[in-house]
């Protein structure tokens, strides 16, 4: 086996992962359906709703769980026969809870980066290098038991960084974080590919989040692939404005949304019902605002919201044909935009 | 709870930062803010799985004496140790006191008569060495990188056998070196030194195994405990109880075989019947026979045990 000796970087690998016709059936269910992906390097997002696959991908892609049917490789080697090589290279942050309480973070990376195969002196250096990275400081000597779930996803983060690995595989690393908490590791992973040069795969059921972090956006739903496409292409097909009016107090039977879809429609603006009382326009031009709020004064209603939405999964797929639509009740549940 | 960090290159830290710091450094740097030296790629060896196993091997045994843990989690391992250590130290101290040709107690039959001790020790801490990374979740972060469940399972249980073959061997080399410093009769002591350390070896090697399984399958460290401390002696008590019953009935050596249940009974007699050493009590084999059954079936519960032990760490 290769694992004595430096292993030596691939530089210019043209995919970090590649999988081919991917199945993978349990008793009961199927949890992959004949994937067949591309991963490039750089951020990449990995969108499902809970039990779309995304935990049973990472699983096959670390070589530690095979496959039913159909391959994958990982940084150019099969997961199928080189799961060693495959985790000697690649990081990994579950999604839940894995860290011992009564350990320092600095104990806990030291010993998990010697796990990694790093001697006891390279252990402590990259671990002091690592903390540091994902933001950790004097914190890092006292037990992790004491850490705010944002300290922890950093430790949690940093044991998967610590052995410098190529790849990084983060299963939902926003978990149970509040919103500037979100941010902030949002921040750090894209910083773990823009300024460590290490690809990052991650995984999360909000599209939104990923938007804004990722490269290129993989959507899995069933096990099976719903789309892969550059964030570009997601967010040019996003822009949109959501609005909601009242009604006329005085004439409750007046239908406000459809007189302003019509008055919309009139100004050239596409405009759908996103099915409650939210009106989805599209946004065409920085005059899009304008007409909307002078269509609302004309008709005399208060405007409760009028705010830039990003589209939700379901109708992201709503411009494909009928019969590949995914079922619509079920992926709008599934995907609730953040 | 601490305020979420900013980002890393505005944390001001007092003091210097430990260890050189090559790379690039930015210009003008404030004296007491961290230089963002960026990250730096780790060219140096990656020594592999065996590496890694004996890692985790280390740390599990320094563990297990709550070496390298907080000073509450040493204090019942080493508390247990002196108490394993003591009366060997007080035996010794007398026989060279009395200055007497032969040491008061043999090796093997210190550690029948130590076996409470052992069975608490390897209750309380084959939980610290297993059930804590299944409560924490652990398990999965080791299984990402390179180490298989095999290499996990040996490291685990091996740490756990050479803790307890530590604890049962210590106070038996303290009596052979206390032998040796009052001049006893050589040969005897080595001979016997040795019969005890086969004994400590299958001490070790039937506690471990049963120890390991029971605390594998619970997350809860209170749960591993327990079972362990009933498994190992309730049957022993059940066991002799059956000595007594079958023995108070008809008398005969057919009431060794009650020690088939008991995990010590079955150390302490198989070393009895395998080096011909005098028997007391409960303690046995009820024909050659059965001195092979039972020299079989700690090496049966030990296998199964280990095989079982893999199997369970297979499926995470």
């Amino acid at each position: 086996m290769l694992m004595r000796s430096a292993v030596p970087r691939r530089y210019g690998l043209t995919v970090s992962v590649i999988t081919d016709n991917l199945t993978k059936r349990f008793p009961r269910v199927t949890a992959l359906d004949r994937l067949t992906v591309d991963v490039q390097p750089g951020v990449v997002g990995l969108v499902g709703a809970n039990g779309a696959g995304k935990s049973t991908l990472i699983k096959i892609l670390l070589g530690l769980s095979p496959a039913t049917e159909g391959s994958a490789r990982v940084l150019g080697l099969d997961v199928a026969t080189e799961g060693g090589a495959i985790r000697e290279r690649v990081g990994y942050m579950p999604e839940h809870d894995c860290l011992p309480p009564d350990v320092s973070a600095t104990e806990f990376v030291v010993h998990m980066a010697r796990m990694s195969g790093l001697p006891a002196t390279a252990a402590r250096e990259r671990t002091a290098d690592t903390l540091r990275h994902v933001g950790l400081y004097e914190e890092r000597y006292r037990p992790i038991g004491g850490y705010s779930t944002g300290m922890k996803q950093r430790v949690k983060l940093a044991q998967a960084l610590v052995h410098d690995p190529q790849l990084v595989l983060l299963d939902e690393p926003t978990n149970g974080l509040d919103p500037s908490g979100r941010d902030e590791m949002l921040a750090l992973i894209r910083r773990v590919h823009s300024d460590f040069g290490i690809s990052v795969l991650v995984t999360s059921h909000l599209l939104g989040e990923l938007e804004r972090t990722c490269d290129h956006v993989v959507v899995v739903d069933g096990g099976k692939l719903l789309r892969s496409s550059s964030t570009a292409d997601f967010t040019k097909a996003t822009a949109l404005l959501a609005v909601e009016v009242t009604d006329r107090p005085a004439d409750p039977s007046f239908d406000t949304d459809r007189a302003l879809t019509e008055r919309l429609t009139a100004g050239g603006l596409r405009v759908t019902r996103d099915g409650g009382r939210v009106l989805l326009v599209e946004i065409a031009g920085d005059d899009t605002y304008d007409l909307v709020r002078d269509a609302v004064a004309e008709l005399g209603v208060g405007l409760v919201r009028m705010e830039q939405r990003r589209h939700r999964i379901a109708e992201v797929f709503q411009d494909r044909p009928l019969d590949q639509r995914p079922a619509d009740d079920r992926a709008e549940e599934a995907f609730p935009d953040a | 709870m601490p305020e979420p960090m900013p980002e890393p290159m505005s944390q001001p830290m007092p003091g210097p930062m430990p260890g050189p710091m090559p790379g690039p450094v930015p210009a003008a740097p404030v004296a007491d803010v961290i230089h963002d030296i960026g990250y730096r790629h780790y060219q140096g060896p990656r020594l592999g799985r065996g590496y890694a196993t004996r890692s985790l091997y280390t740390l599990t045994l320094r563990g297990s004496f709550g070496l390298g843990r907080s000073i509450r989690s040493k204090i019942l391992p080493m508390g247990l140790l002196a108490l394993m250590c003591v009366p060997a130290l007080i035996i010794v101290a007398v026989a060279v006191y009395l200055k007497s040709a032969k040491l008061p107690l043999e090796y093997e039959r210190y550690l029948m008569i130590m076996d409470f001790v052992i069975a608490v020790f390897v209750a309380s801490q084959a939980p610290v060495a297993l059930s804590r990374d299944l409560r924490f979740m652990t398990v999965p972060l080791y299984f990402s990188r390179p180490i298989t469940a095999g290499d996990y399972v040996r490291a685990k249980f091996g740490a756990m056998f050479t803790a307890m073959f530590v604890l049962t061997g210590l106070p038996l080399l303290i009596m052979w070196i206390g032998s040796l410093l009052a001049s006893m009769s050589f040969g005897y002591n080595l001979e016997h030194f040795c019969y005890g350390l086969v004994a400590a070896a299958l001490y070790s090697l039937l506690y471990s195994s049963i120890a390991t399984v029971i605390a594998s399958a619970t997350p809860r460290r209170g749960f591993g405990v327990a079972g362990i401390i009933m498994v190992l002696l309730i049957s022993a008590g059940i066991s002799s109880v059956l000595y007594f019953v079958i023995n108070g009935h008809d008398n005969s050596a057919a009431a060794y075989w009650a020690n088939v249940i008991s995990p010590s009974g079955l150390v302490d007699s198989s070393v009895t019947w395998m080096f011909g050493l005098p028997t007391t009590g409960a303690v046995g084999v009820p024909s050659a026979l059965g001195g092979c059954v039972f020299v079989a079936e700690i090496a049966a519960v030990s296998a199964a045990a280990y095989g079982l032990l893999v199997q369970r760490y297979r499926k995470i």
